[in-house]
């Protein structure tokens, strides 16, 4: 029980954080209790929730998919339509994005799934990318015909409740997953897949089923992140989107504890606040050579990831560790 | 007819470009197992190269010194591509993974860092006039540079074909696409042997950030990234590791992407190349000429 | 001191420990059989030998220690080596394929063709066409076109028909008359006619070293160790 203290402790000081007036000097721009805070918080949080399900593929399964995006844009796409365009409400709109949520990555899966390694990687690839040319050609969802309930500066407290439920719940039926017996299997199949095979499985159904509950969970925190920001754009669609995915999961730690969740805040922190970092005074004061690229968050991010791939394989979740590097991944090549 | 015509050419022109960047991207996986993710970023090296050096060329006509800036362009991209594979590939020989994800951040680093010192803006590139002129083929008007673009990935490919048949290095090469560990069995250095493909595949690739300057007239730090993702589907649909079928795939694919934008609506020429790539997938896990026997 | 000396090696590949602390010489100048019945560890203690898997413990040749060289360095030192499944490259030709093993000045080719008269013969023939006879030969050849001290024979006659068995037996024998050789082989008939000691592997340990003729003539022995008999 003691194990659980740390983490529950710290999931009801997030929950409390929109009641606390405190200010976190050079990290945030305002108090904690600010709109604005709160807003890149949730973001934070739903984006944790999101490289978490990508680590349920990736870290725990072992299949490296590049077009995991495309689920999380169903759910932003889907909902945002429905809503907007076709006047539903908001339950109806999010019982059908989600019911859209199991059957897209069951056909799309089983059909992906038949093959294996680089071209699985390249099929997720290519339907995400078609995903993102369906998304381009159309215009962006309209927030102003968004359910008034959601809208508004006002709600920013439920709206990062609702992403801290997100990512809690996300990790809460993630983790029951891996410990599942089919969890178990995910893992054998990511060490060792013939072996799997051997022992009379059927890899396929697993796999299957890990890509399901991923895409599934994805398209959830796409409705999150829809409601979040009050929009959407076709940039969330396309595979840069799941190689920043990809990036938050390898800074973290695949296949570890809490490694997904923790790249997917820092990576998301990172990108929203590197720009204003940029413009403080210790920055500017550096010479342009220095200061431009330091100004582009995806430069930084770039940058971390290669240092974290050579010196910290494990991610930050396991620094500190014996630096051993977790073998198996290789088998999602 | 002379639409059709113009199409097919133009379509030529295009799959010229996926060539040159799918050939170097074919090798350096075939024969390293290596997903290089960073190879949009030697199109985008040279590309910016190029330019760089027209802007700052002065007082020549703009054909010598489109020539000329295109040559460093060249240069750049090569050595570019060879450091980055000795100073951070080589490091991590036998971790495929983290090759790859070493590929992806070096990516994400060479297009941020364009877009931070030049931004996102698409730059102009001056183009020699004849490349701006038609030429009449069957009552079609064909832009000049797509012969440009096609002459040089005819000769890219006859000179690779000649590297790889004639050449001891070409020998090594094919052997170790083929059956790498085999080639060490034989005491041959295969890390030479990398470095080499890395450069070459570095060179191809600022050859199509030069061309893709000709095609668009522009250099923009994105297009390395999403000429990348078409030829990635190039490379596996044409077989990993054979310099033949990418051939093959790159003309296919422009031309399915060509006719379908034109016939259809623009963007259908995108999910068509997509639905090919599954459907050949499906049908062929390996690609249409596979190099390896696995 | 013998040309080869493995002690204690350990090799783990795939979550299962292969070799469990082999250790054995072979001695310059003569032919060792390497023995044991299938999945015990042969070709993995040749792929150990030569770097190709990662491996603990110590193996030393010609008195230097060369546990976890990259392999082409221990094969420049002299390390000849035909693999249980020929692993000739199918794309390229037969003279290509003998071509690239060539490594100091021009290789032994009359050597080779004089063994191998059908390899000059079929010298533009794509290796992927050769039979499987064919291309065992290949293999062979492959390391015998270089001076090598020694060399590693894993399974030569595996998977081919009895005329071939001999005619590949007969070139062995050649080769064996003249190099150190440590050979993995299941067919004892060959291992009779070449082998001068033995070592016999189970379960990733040595049970058995000695002289061949001391083990082969002991029929009980023999089925004890390796089921057959």
């Amino acid at each position: 029980m003691k194990r659980l203290a740390i983490p529950v402790a710290l999931v009801a000081l997030l929950a409390f954080a929109p009641k606390l007036a405190v200010d976190i000097p050079v990290l945030f721009k305002s108090s904690l209790d600010s709109p604005g805070t709160l807003q890149l918080l949730a973001l934070m949080l739903t984006f944790a929730g999101l490289a978490f399900t990508y680590d349920l593929l990736f870290g725990y399964t072992g299949l490296l998919s590049f077009g995991h995006a495309l689920y999380f844009a169903v759910g932003v796409y889907v909902a945002g339509i429905a809503m907007t365009r076709w006047h539903w409400g908001f339950w109806p709109a999010v019982l059908f994005t989600a019911a859209l949520g199991i059957v897209l990555p069951l056909v799309f899966g089983a059909v992906s799934l038949r093959v294996g390694g680089i071209a699985f990687a390249m099929v997720t690839l290519a339907f995400a990318q078609a995903g993102s040319v369906l998304a381009f050609k159309n215009p962006g969802v309209d927030y102003t015909k968004l359910p008034s309930g959601l809208v508004g500066i006002l709600n920013t407290k439920h709206l990062y409740w609702l992403a801290l439920a997100y990512a809690v719940g996300v990790f809460l039926i993630g983790r029951w997953a891996i410990n599942s017996s089919p969890g178990r299997v995910w893992q054998a199949i990511r060490e060792n897949e013939l072996r799997v095979e051997v022992l009379g499985l059927r890899p396929f159904d697993f796999k299957l089923m890990a890509f399901v509950l991923a895409s599934f969970l994805a398209t959830i925190g796409g409705i999150v992140y829809l409601v979040l920001i009050s929009g959407a754009s076709p940039e969330v669609t396309g595979p840069s989107f799941t190689l920043a995915l990809l990036v938050m999961v390898v800074i973290g730690g695949a296949g570890s504890r809490w490694g997904a969740l923790v790249g997917g805040l820092v990576y998301t922190y990172l990108d929203h606040r590197l720009a204003d970092l940029a413009g403080s005074h210790a920055i500017s004061t550096l010479p342009s050579v220095l200061r431009t690229p330091l100004q582009e968050p995806l430069f930084i991010l770039g940058l971390v990831f290669i240092l974290v791939v050579y010196f910290a394989p494990g991610g930050l979740a396991r620094l500190g560790r014996i630096r051993r590097r977790p073998a198996a991944l290789e088998e999602a090549l | 007819m002379s639409t059709v015509v113009l199409l097919i050419i133009t379509g030529f022109g295009l799959g010229a470009m996926y060539f040159l960047i799918a050939s170097g991207l074919s090798l350096i996986y075939g024969l390293m197992g290596v997903l290089n993710f960073a190879h949009g970023a030697f199109l985008t090296v040279g590309s910016y190269a190029t330019w760089y050096t027209e802007t700052k060329l002065g007082g020549i006509s703009v054909a010598p010194r489109f020539v000329l800036a295109a040559l460093v362009g060249l240069a750049v991209g090569t050595v570019f591509a060879a450091l980055v594979e000795l100073v951070l590939i080589r490091p991590l020989y036998g971790r495929h993974i983290e090759q790859v994800l070493v590929t992806v951040g070096l990516g994400l680093c060479v297009t941020a860092l364009a877009s931070a010192i030049w931004t996102n803006d698409a730059k102009f590139v001056s183009l020699p006039r004849w490349t701006a002129r038609t030429t009449g083929v069957l009552g079609a008007s064909i832009p000049n540079d797509r012969w440009l673009e096609i002459a040089t990935a005819a000769v890219v490919l006859f000179a690779l074909q000649l590297f790889l048949r004639r050449t001891r290095y070409g020998l090594i090469v094919r052997a170790g696409v083929e059956n790498r560990a085999m080639v060490t069995a034989l005491g041959i250095d295969v890390r030479r042997a990398f470095t080499l493909v890395f450069a070459i595949g570095g060179l191809a690739a600022a050859l199509a950030g030069v061309l893709s300057a000709l095609y668009f007239g522009t250099v923009d730090p994105q297009r390395g990234t999403s000429l990348l993702i078409f030829a990635f589907i190039v490379v596996v649909i044409g077989g990993l590791g054979s310099i033949g079928g990418t051939a093959i795939a790159a003309v296919v694919v422009a031309l399915v992407q060509q006719f379908a934008n034109y016939y259809a609506s623009s963007g259908m020429g995108d999910l068509s190349v997509v639905l090919l790539l599954a459907v050949v997938l499906l049908v062929r896990p390996h690609g249409l000429t596979p190099a390896a026997a696995t | 001191m013998a040309l080869l000396e493995v002690r204690d090696l350990h090799v783990r590949l795939a979550g299962s420990h292969v070799l469990q602390g082999v250790g054995f010489d072979v001695p310059e100048g003569a032919v060792t059989a390497l023995l044991g019945r299938n999945g015990v560890g042969k070709t993995t203690t040749l792929r150990a030998l030569l770097g190709l898997v990662p491996a603990e413990g110590r193996i030393t040749f010609a008195g230097e220690e060369i546990t976890n060289e990259p392999t082409h360095r221990i094969v420049r030192r002299g390390v000849g080596y035909v693999p249980e499944d020929r692993d000739v490259f199918s794309t390229l030709t037969v003279a290509e394929n003998l071509q690239l093993a060539r490594r100091n000045g021009s290789g032994r080719f009359p050597y080779v063709y004089e063994l191998f008269p059908e390899l000059k013969q079929r010298g533009a023939q794509a290796a992927g066409t050769l039979s499987g006879g064919q291309q065992q030969m290949l293999a062979i050849a492959r390391a015998l076109l270089n001076e090598n001290r020694i060399l590693l024979v894993d399974e030569p006659t595996k998977g081919l028909a009895p005329l071939l068995v001999t005619e590949v037996a007969r070139a062995l024998e050649r080769v064996c008359e003249e190099s150190t050789v440590l050979l993995v082989e299941q067919n004892l008939g060959v291992v009779r006619r070449v082998a001068e000691h033995v070592v016999v592997l189970d379960t990733g340990r040595v049970v058995h070293a000695g002289p061949a003729r001391e083990l082969l003539d002991d029929r009980d022995k023999v089925h004890a160790l390796l089921g057959v008999a």
